[in-house]
């Protein structure tokens, strides 16, 4: 049935509610004006200068970005494994550890946030990189083990089996038949670990120190005391890396199939 | 290959970051605050009791709970039209109107926070339309209060809805509302006694899941709310890193994971029998 006005009408303001607050920041952070002022009194790039002129936000930056990388390959590490064990092997106990591994996502991150501050603390791990990485990691694998645990189960049992019967350990046909199959999702599975990492805020509010801050906590801390088009210029740049991770996932595997939807 | 070998870094990685923090948590709620607001090993219900007893923790729930409900259902509704236009519409258009209801996902809670407040601001897109409009002469406060987080909350909720809702509407058989149609149904008739009662399932998971949701919400109560909106997340998140009074913080964290596990009890109760 072809939708009626009324329902265009209403999805359309659906649509704007939704894309809004993007759109408005794209156009806001060319500002040439001081204030987060809407429509901009001119355009200029001299928020996108002020941003790579700003030390301590580009420190951020580069230390979001390694922090990222290292916890999507410590999530892809310990999670390609567990994803086709999941997915392939026969095991007492399989369903209870799928759950736990999902578990975190159940949690409010705000939880999480502060029992990791109250574990980590006393630790003197706080406000360190093996406490950041460790936090980071526990919030990334449960998305890297889901779609490996798809990439793996969409790969054929009899292309593995032929090379059992080939002579090939059961090792080296997972390394070299199914590995290769599903790297593919294995990518997928990185760049959505890095996107996770690279923008989570909440649990890193609670561990970071004066010292070592991540670029959404600087984010967040900016917006929370001053309003200037900087911000802007700062939330295209994680935008643009948010959306190459989509673009990257997309052409990989296909995005709902990579959340394991549909 | 042993399974236990290849789960074992998952599971290490787990048993140090989730499973000791989240049981530290727990057992952290059970010790007491002194006066002097130092922290002393207990096992005690002490705090649970100064917590539950505060008038103030009360006021908190309830702002959290209407907050929560009213914007989960201003995003289930809106939701609703978008996820409707994507399944009427023609397959090539559907992957793209998909992927634009839920892109705002990926896109950073606090980047969006930021479109907001260009947009809801005494200087933004709404004031310079009302004043050019000359229906007001000085600023609406749209940021910085109650109306601002209802905003910003239902809009961060929506992509939650949207993606409950495709997966929902989209095993829907449209031939019902074709032959409602051509039985003389009018638009309005065929939406009211054909799509709603088959959407009502999906529409309660998708009112469910964003209520949680928005229940443990704590960038945009903070940032929308400029420090004068206090919710449950905001206070755990005062008290562990302001006042430093762990086992408080821990106690509400606690209780806040109650109340979640109960809704998620009611939940999977009430999906049942929506189903039946």
């Amino acid at each position: 049935m072809r939708p009626g006005w009324a329902l265009r009408l209403l999805a359309f303001c659906g649509y704007a509610l939704l894309l809004a607050p993007v759109i408005v920041v794209a156009l806001i952070s060319f500002s040439a004006g001081d204030f987060l002022t809407f429509p901009p009194p001119g355009f200029s790039t001299r928020w996108y200068e002020a941003l790579f002129a700003n030390g301590q936000l580009m420190a951020a930056l580069q230390r979001s970005a390694i922090l990222a990388s290292v916890v999507a390959v410590i999530a892809l590490l310990a999670g390609l494994p567990a994803a086709y064990a999941i997915a392939r092997l026969r095991f007492p106990g399989r369903d209870a550890i799928a759950m736990l591994i999902a578990a975190p996502l159940l949690l409010p991150t705000l939880v999480l946030g502060l029992a990791l501050l109250l574990a980590l603390q006393p630790l003197k791990l706080a406000a360190t990189w093996p406490g950041l990485v460790l936090a980071h990691s526990m919030v990334a694998l449960p998305f890297a083990v889901r779609i490996m645990t798809t990439a793996f189960g969409a790969v054929p049992r009899e292309v593995e089996e032929a090379a059992w019967t080939l002579g090939a350990t059961p090792m080296r046909a997972a390394l070299r038949i199914t590995l290769p199959i599903a790297a593919p999702g294995a990518a997928a599975a990185g760049a959505l670990c890095f996107l996770v990492s690279f923008d989570e805020t909440v649990i890193s509010l609670f561990l970071v120190g004066p010292r070592l801050s991540t670029l959404p906590v600087e984010m967040f801390r900016y917006v929370e005391t001053r309003t200037d088009p900087l911000v802007a210029a700062l939330a295209m740049a994680l935008i643009g890396v948010a959306l190459a991770v989509v673009l990257l996932v997309e052409r990989l595997v296909g995005f709902n199939r990579a959340l394991g939807r549909s | 290959m042993s399974a236990a070998l290849l789960l074992l870094p998952a599971v290490l990685i787990l048993a140090a970051g989730f499973l000791y923090p989240v049981a530290l948590l727990g057992r952290i709620s059970l010790n007491r605050t002194s006066d002097i607001g130092a922290m002393e090993p207990d096992l005690t219900l002490a705090t649970f009791e100064k917590v539950v007893g505060d008038d103030f923790t009360w006021e908190l729930a309830w702002n959290t709970a209407t907050l929560a409900a009213g914007s989960a259902l201003a995003a289930t509704a809106l939701a609703l039209p978008v996820v409707l236009l994507i399944r009427a519409a023609p397959p090539r258009w559907r992957g793209l109107l998909s992927l634009m209801a839920i892109a705002p996902l990926l896109v950073s809670g606090t980047a969006r926070i930021v479109g907001w407040l260009a947009i809801l601001g005494d200087q933004g897109l709404i004031n310079a339309m009302l004043e050019g409009l000359g229906l007001t002469s000085e600023p609406v406060r749209l940021i910085n209060n109650w109306t601002g987080v209802r905003i910003g909350l239902t809009e961060s909720l929506m992509p939650y809805a949207c993606l409950v809702l495709i997966a929902g509407l989209g095993r829907l058989d449209p031939r019902l509302e074709e032959a409602a149609a051509t039985l003389g149904a009018t638009r309005t008739k065929t939406f009211l006694r054909v799509t709603l009662p088959l959407a009502a399932p999906a529409l309660l998971a998708a009112f469910l899941l964003t209520f949680v949701l928005g229940v443990s919400a704590f960038i945009t109560p903070r940032l929308m709310g400029g420090g004068r909106v206090f919710v449950v997340a905001t206070e755990i998140f005062d008290l562990a890193l302001e006042t430093v009074d762990w086992p408080a913080a821990a106690a509400l964290a606690m209780l806040l994971l109650g109340a979640l596990a109960v809704a998620l009890v009611l939940r999977t109760a009430l999906m049942r029998s929506a189903r039946a």
